[in-house]
């Protein structure tokens, strides 16, 4: 307990000490305001942004967004990483083209997006989509390619069913990849949805940082960029609890470092 | 009706397997009654696990036959139960469900499963542990678990492959116990696969001897005469155990002997360290 104290009174020195060095070298005039606004200006646009209803419709577009690509991504993601997982013919077949479609920089795919689906939600959540898949597969696929053989050896010798052995061993066993999956997949999800707004659109985070930059206007920019870091951090903690939730049965181990290491 | 109660429960006949041009076991003749106990021992590589994977249905036999009570066996051994060596409990499953996992997949429900479990689970010594995932119990209450799960689906052969290797003495005494209390109780057909005599001689009604590997067979046997119910812990002192761990190390020994020569180790030294154990156990 007095450690976890310690840290968060170092965490929150550092944090003040920051801000503070970044303000004052504002103020003091050792950094150009117009390409670093203070701390003290960003809060004050977003609590501008915040005193008009806007901001929400905004935030609540961009959320919408997210909240489709990373539950389409990772269905998919999942569904075809358990097929291939258990079809090895497949996954052989399948496996190159796999690799070249991995291979495009998926971000890039943003303007063809627009392109097919116009300016509207769906080219947002169709590249939003296109990465939480990939990453929701990979670690599917690895995920039930990983199941102890001795297990498994085991279930069989109980007589268990495919749908048993799906059910009862294979998914559980593929659960903890796949939920490190979702927890990059929160973060790619809100990337594709804001990229596709930035290039692309009349409403959403991204247009309004769009905007913002359109009009040499940095501290709209820094200031979208702290509430798309709040956005995200929101909705990690909530991939958190349901990791928590559903890993009982694992003992307790820290994973966080492992996991800042995949992003 | 008799005629099938006579039956042995296994019966193995000049069974030989073959993996490509390697022959794990040849001419292998095994009767196992219904009820009884039997221990096969053996030295390393000589093909022990073959014999389970025999009677299980999951390893066809290149010659000779398997037959279970009577019947020849063609696919999978539906009265048989087995019980790996390796920890294999479903992690994410707590003591409770691993138990009544085999029910589950026989397609009763989770609860009625459960209901089933929990006896299964005090008469291996677990109540209390019932909500403990597989990380919060201990090696042996793990076997313990693995245990009461292969026999509560009342398997009419119950096949073990060095199930207690990996604990240390105490515990594994304790193990013998409990199994012990649990056959004498409801009598099957038990086949021990170890490569410990002591606990062979301990546990069972009749030790199975078998040669070095490739192409192994069974060199002999030894019936153990000792009483029931047998206390474990107290066996080793007698007489009558040390003869038949004389016996059983006049037939073994030489095998295990041949197996370490064929793997290129020094004899001298095995021989020393080999004698030191008898002595031990003695």
């Amino acid at each position: 307990m007095r450690r976890k104290t310690k840290i968060k009174a170092t965490q929150l020195v550092l944090l003040v000490a920051g801000l503070s060095l970044w303000e004052c070298g504002s103020r003091l005039g050792w950094i150009d305001p117009f390409f670093f606004p203070a701390p003290s200006s960003i809060m004050g646009r977003l609590a501008e942004w915040f005193s008009s209803s806007d901001i929400w419709f905004d935030l609540g577009v961009t959320l919408l967004e997210t909240v489709l690509s990373f539950v389409f991504g990772i269905t998919g993601g999942i569904v075809l990483g358990i097929w291939l997982g258990l079809a090895p013919f497949a996954r052989a077949v399948l496996n190159p083209f796999i690799k070249v479609f991995n291979a495009i920089p998926r971000v890039l795919l943003a303007p063809i997006y627009v392109l097919w689906f116009g300016l509207g939600l769906t080219s947002k959540v169709a590249l939003g989509l296109t990465l939480v898949f990939f990453v929701a597969f990979f670690n599917t696929l690895q995920g039930v390619r990983e199941v102890n053989p001795v297990v498994l050896a085991n279930a069989r010798l109980l007589k268990a069913s495919k749908g048993a052995l799906l059910r009862h061993v294979y998914l559980p066993s593929a659960t903890s990849w796949i939920l490190s999956s979702l927890r990059v997949s929160v973060g790619l999800a809100v990337l594709g949805a804001v990229v596709a707004e930035y290039l692309g659109s009349s409403m959403g985070l991204g247009h309004m940082i769009a905007q913002a930059e359109g009009v040499m206007d940095a501290t709209g920019v820094f200031s979208g960029l702290v509430l798309l870091s709040a956005f995200v951090v929101a909705l990690d903690a909530i991939v958190d609890r349901m990791e928590k939730r559903l890993l009982v049965w694992r003992p307790n181990q820290d994973h966080e470092e492992a996991e800042l290491a995949t992003r | 009706m008799e005629g099938l109660r006579k039956a042995n429960a296994v019966e193995l006949r000049e069974v030989a397997v073959r993996f490509g041009d390697f022959t794990a076991v040849k001419e292998v003749n095994l009767d196992v009654a219904d009820g009884e106990f039997v221990a096969v021992v053996g030295p390393t590589g000589c093909g022990k696990s073959t014999i389970l994977n025999l009677v299980t249905g999951l390893l066809p036999a290149a010659a000779g036959a398997v037959s279970i009570f009577g019947k020849k066996l063609s696919g999978l051994n539906d009265v048989a139960g087995y019980m790996l060596q390796q920890e294999a409990l479903l992690p994410w499953k707590t003591a409770l469900d691993n138990v009544g996992l085999g029910l589950v997949f026989q397609g009763l429900s989770v609860e009625e499963a459960r209901k089933r479990a929990a006896p299964w689970l005090a008469k291996v010594g677990l109540k209390g542990f019932e909500h403990r995932y597989v990380h919060q119990l201990s090696g042996g209450q793990r076997k313990r678990v693995a245990m009461a799960q292969t026999l509560i689906m009342s398997p009419k052969i119950v096949l073990m492959d060095e199930p207690f290797s990996a604990l240390d003495v105490h515990t594994r005494r304790l193990m013998h116990r409990i199994l012990l209390n649990l056959w004498q109780e409801d009598k099957r057909s038990l086949i021990f696969i170890t490569h410990d005599l002591e606990e062979a001689i301990a546990l069972a009604d009749r030790v199975v001897v078998m040669s070095a590997g490739p192409g192994s067979r069974v060199v002999g046997e030894v019936r153990i005469t000792l009483p029931r119910p047998r206390d474990v812990s107290e066996l080793a002192t007698t007489n009558e155990y040390l003869k038949l761990y004389r016996e059983l190390w006049a037939l073994l020994g030489a095998e295990v002997e041949k197996s370490y020569g064929s793997q290129d180790v020094n004899i001298d030294k095995v021989d020393k360290v080999d004698i030191k154990e008898t002595q031990h156990a003695a």
